[in-house]
């Protein structure tokens, strides 16, 4: 009240007098009063109660993973300094995000075999989105190749993209007796293709040769960008860089993030150097004051909206910063062998939980290609009920129905392994298919 | 006696992890493989062979400590004003983080069966709700996963709308509109779904200049208008409703950038201005974190006649009062993110309007648009304001008379930093040469806000009596002003073993 007399004004409606009076809200909001600390956290627990999937030993995978997250990641992304920090865009005081950034895209390329990545982008689905509209301007081509062994909700991304961006998405099936897809990418390929697009490991986990793609995409001119859902898979395979991808993405929910419905997670983009200045998002660069102090700041930002405007490399304006962070933490906590460790015992335990599956009378495994933590299973009847009942009866969350994105295909599901599932766990997982 | 200041500190001098790097050290423990190990169906020639050389191998304490030192050289909305014009930088309540990190929602996988996820589709559900009444746009989508891509949705929404309405005469309709004050991401955002971009003259009040848009709209292509409302000068286009009436009229829609709802929330609706989509920036309006840029989260909000064009799927509460999602939209856009959009964001953005109450919404409005005022009466005398009109939740000054003095906006804004302020936004809107854009949102009280106009008004006097200590700011930093160009020339954006 004060202030406001302080600028000659009766009251606070008086603030909103540039508003026309017809156009003003004249009741309060019909939203509900005000609750307490108490009363808050009290009616999200008992939401949080309604969520049984939650609460469940877990064997789902296809997109998201459940990996074991170090006390320290949230620890130090719960510090006020990076999470109430804004875009660093004043170098001067944002050099913990800029340096955070620096290893974090630093760490990216490592991983991925590549030259250089960005700062992040939304996550793994809209990357992907992002990396075949970058082919499209790097090659001046039309047609993109994609197959059906990628994540069914990446490509409904990509085609929510490039529907009004002049790009002709195709898609090739995946084999029926491999699972892999890499061989009718090679085959789709012609003059015209801007880049063929894979997933390794694919929606089924099975890994694809990569190496042979790049090789039938560079004969024709055109770009091979690989996309990565289960990031901890660069662990222990061979990275697409030293494959020979062009652009590689990733989700990097993986490294630190927790499952959260969904988001938010991060999107990792790394490039060859020779398209530095075509990649979408903020870049973080190296530089020096004038007493020769190194520091880092936002750079090439003339590919960015705020300068190109309609002529952007992207809209994307933000990047997963917070996020990010979490990865970078993660990263470096475990380190070198930590990642190489985790990615062992993920391949190990679901080679186990395969095996016994494969054993089950009913069951089979119908992909005869290579997998890294993640398999299909064929059950005797429909999955969609099969792991209804065992999730009711015994607690395990035992896979994804593949019917809920393949309706052709009703008696299969896809189980995911991770170091978090205990021996116990698998063999609980076992007994239970065994007994329905 | 004088202390000096020691310059091998090992705070400011922290490396980056890699130079920290020692051979063998770890910072992990898992437990032992506890399944019989036997040999992978891998072939040689998928697997690794570089043993991931060049990444850290360090110990916990070493992670710790390396964050902790370089956390110290941020600025944060915890250690003070931050005063960024329209990235609105209010205060994020630590309940929401506890919100967030609930198990029975940090825990759930993003594929779980709608059944076994019912209180967190009813947390989706409800924001809806609150975002709803808050707009007054009925369709609302939380998939977006940040402004900019709330903004695409959108334009995407226009685009199919347009599309089925006028057939193949919508080929004819590709011209969008755009405010030569808007944001960059609006004629990237058009550019995207196929439009190309005309650009609107601001008047010299700051506000859409009428005649010009008549005249655009004359020519009959005109798909829409993209418009911030308040705009980025901190002004309410209060011709909104014959703006409006402008564009409908040719046959065009109306998008409504809501980065500057803050300045609305409470008071007026987009929906009865009479705009057909907009887009809400949860890490402005509703305090989900920065972060350091990003997550955010961008919902899109529509009248009803736009709402089946909604990305799918939608999540909706049948009559059983039971929560699902619905595929069945053979209208819509498509899918624009995996699963349903940045959840953690959707969970602290209801802990806000809930911890607010609807009467607290509105207030934080008002406290918002005072705090505006205050700052743009308090500055008045000091820094030229080029437009007249009474500002809501942001000013807009300039350098215009600092300039004289060889002082300009940039150094204004590291000089703040010397008094301990994170700087506005800067030389944006593009309109205003030397542009100031401040908003100090409603997380700050009036003692704070005098410090800040009191630097301000140093800093004008600095400008004449001691230009070069303005020039050379900031002076107490870890790093000075850090060679931007030479960066761009020769960009280095990895670390690599020397």
């Amino acid at each position: 009240m004060e202030m406001l007399e302080a600028m000659g004004l009766g009251s606070a409606e008086e603030l909103f007098d540039s508003i026309p009076e017809d156009l003003r809200l004249k009741r309060p909001l019909n939203t509900p009063a005000a609750l307490s600390e108490i009363e808050l956290l009290d009616r999200f627990e008992q939401m949080g109660a309604r969520n049984a999937g939650a609460r469940r030993i877990s064997f789902m995978g296809g997109g998201a993973y459940a990996h074991y997250i170090p006390t320290i990641v949230d620890h130090i992304l719960s510090r006020s300094e990076f999470f109430t920090a804004y875009t660093p865009y004043q170098p001067e005081i944002s050099q913990g995000t800029l340096q955070v950034i620096f290893e974090f895209q630093t760490l990216v390329c490592q991983l991925t075999g590549m030259e250089v990545a960005n700062a992040s982008m939304y996550d793994g689905s809209t990357a992907l989105a992002e990396a075949v509209l970058m082919a499209e301007r790097v090659t001046k081509r039309s047609k993109v190749v994609a197959s059906t062994a990628t994540h069914p909700q990446y490509l409904e991304v990509v085609r929510t993209y490039v529907q009004h961006a002049g790009i002709h998405l195709e898609t090739v099936e995946f084999d029926e007796k491999t699972g892999q897809s890499w061989q009718a990418l090679a085959a789709a390929i012609d003059d015209q293709t801007a880049a063929l697009v894979v997933q390794s490991p694919n929606f089924f986990g099975c890994i694809e040769d990569v190496a042979a793609l790049a090789d039938a995409a560079h004969s024709k001119g055109a770009l091979l960008v690989v996309g990565i859902t289960e990031a901890m898979s660069l662990g222990l395979l061979k990275s697409p860089g030293a494959c020979g991808a062009d652009i590689v993405v990733a989700e990097g929910q993986s490294f630190g993030v927790p499952l959260s419905f969904g988001g938010p997670y991060v999107g990792l983009f790394a490039t060859r150097e020779k398209y530095a200045r075509q990649i979408p998002g903020r870049l973080v660069g190296e530089t020096y004051d004038k007493k020769g102090r190194r520091g880092f700041v936002l750079t090439l930002a003339t590919r960015e909206q705020h300068i190109r405007r309609e002529k952007a490399t992207s809209n994307i304006c933000t990047n997963e910063g917070l996020i990010a962070l979490a990865a970078t933490v993660y990263l470096e906590t475990m380190g070198r062998r930590g990642i190489q460790e985790t990615a062992h015992q993920c391949a190990q335990k679901a080679a186990y939980a395969a095996r016994a599956i494969a054993k089950l009378s009913g069951y089979s495994l119908p992909f005869t290609a290579p997998y890294f933590n993640e398999f299909l299973v064929r059950g005797p009847g429909r999955a969609v009920d099969l792991l209804a009942r065992l999730g009711k009866e015994k607690g395990i969350d035992g896979g994804i129905a593949l019917s809920r994105f393949m309706s052709d295909r009703p008696n299969e599901f896809l189980v995911c392994v991770t170091e978090t599932n205990s021996r116990e766990q698998i063999d609980a997982l076992v007994d239970g298919l065994r007994a329905l | 006696m004088t202390i000096n200041k020691v310059t091998t500190h090992i705070s400011p001098n922290e490396q980056l992890i890699f130079e920290r790097s020692q051979k063998g050290r770890i910072g992990y423990r898992l437990p032992a493989l506890d399944v019989d190990e036997a040999e992978l169906n891998i072939p040689n020639e998928f697997l690794r062979d570089d043993d991931l050389e060049g990444m850290p191998e360090v110990s916990e304490v070493d992670v710790i400590r390396h964050f902790v030192r370089i956390s110290t050289w941020n600025y944060s909305i915890d250690l003070g004003m931050y005063p960024l014009g329209s990235c609105t930088m209010k205060y994020n309540s630590r309940l929401n983080e506890k919100v967030a990190r609930i198990a029975g929602f940090a825990n759930l996988h993003p594929l779980t069966e709608e059944q076994d996820a019912q209180g967190a589709l009813q947390v989706i559900y409800e924001l809806q709700q609150h975002l709803a009444e808050i707009t007054g746009l009925r369709g609302i989508s939380l998939q977006p996963a940040a402004g900019a891509h709330g903004e695409m949705t959108g334009i995407m929404i226009i685009r199919a709308f347009l599309d089925a309405r006028d057939g193949a005469a919508a080929s004819h309709r590709r011209t969008m509109l755009i405010p030569d004050s808007a944001h960059g991401t609006n004629p990237a955002s058009a550019h995207l779904s196929g439009f190309s971009v005309k650009t609107i003259r601001s008047t010299a009040e700051g506000l859409t200049d009428l005649d010009h848009l008549r005249e655009l709209c004359a020519h009959g292509e005109v798909a829409g208008l993209m418009l911030t409302n308040p705009n980025t000068l901190g002004l309410f286009e209060r011709n909104i409703k014959q703006i409006c009436e402008i564009v409908h009229e040719a046959g065009g829609l109306v998008y409504m950038d809501g980065a500057n709802m803050n300045a609305l929330v409470g008071v007026a609706r987009p929906g009865d201005m009479g705009v057909d989509v907009i887009h809400l920036n949860l890490h402005k309006t509703f305090s989900t974190p920065h972060g350091g840029g990003g997550p955010g989260s961008g919902p899109c909000c529509c009248t009803k006649e736009f709402e089946p064009y909604l990305p799918v799927p939608r999540v909706v509460k049948s009559s059983d009062s039971t929560y699902g999602l619905d595929y069945d939209q053979p209208k819509s856009i498509g899918r624009v993110k995996a699963f349903l959009g940045n959840y953690g964001m959707m969970l602290r953005a209801l802990s806000y309007t809930l911890t607010h109450g609807n009467d607290g919404l509105r207030e934080a409005t008002e406290a918002a648009v005072l705090n505006a005022r205050y700052v743009a009466a308090g500055l008045i005398d000091d820094y030229d304001k080029p437009f007249a009109g009474a500002p809501m939740h942001e000013v807009v000054f300039t350098d215009k008379r600092q300039t004289r003095k060889g002082v300009h906006t940039l150094d204004i804004a590291k000089r703040l930093i010397d008094y301990g302020f994170h700087p506005m936004t800067i030389y944006f809107p593009l309109i205003v040469q030397g542009a100031m854009l401040i908003e100090p949102t409603e997380s700050v009280g009036r003692q704070e806000l005098d410090q800040f106009i009191g630097a301000m008004k140093l800093i004008a006097v600095e400008a004449v009596e001691n230009p070069e200590l303005v020039l050379n700011a900031p002076h107490d930093t870890r790093v000075g002003r850090l060679d931007e160009a030479a960066a761009a020339r020769k960009p280095i954006l990895r670390w690599k073993e020397r």
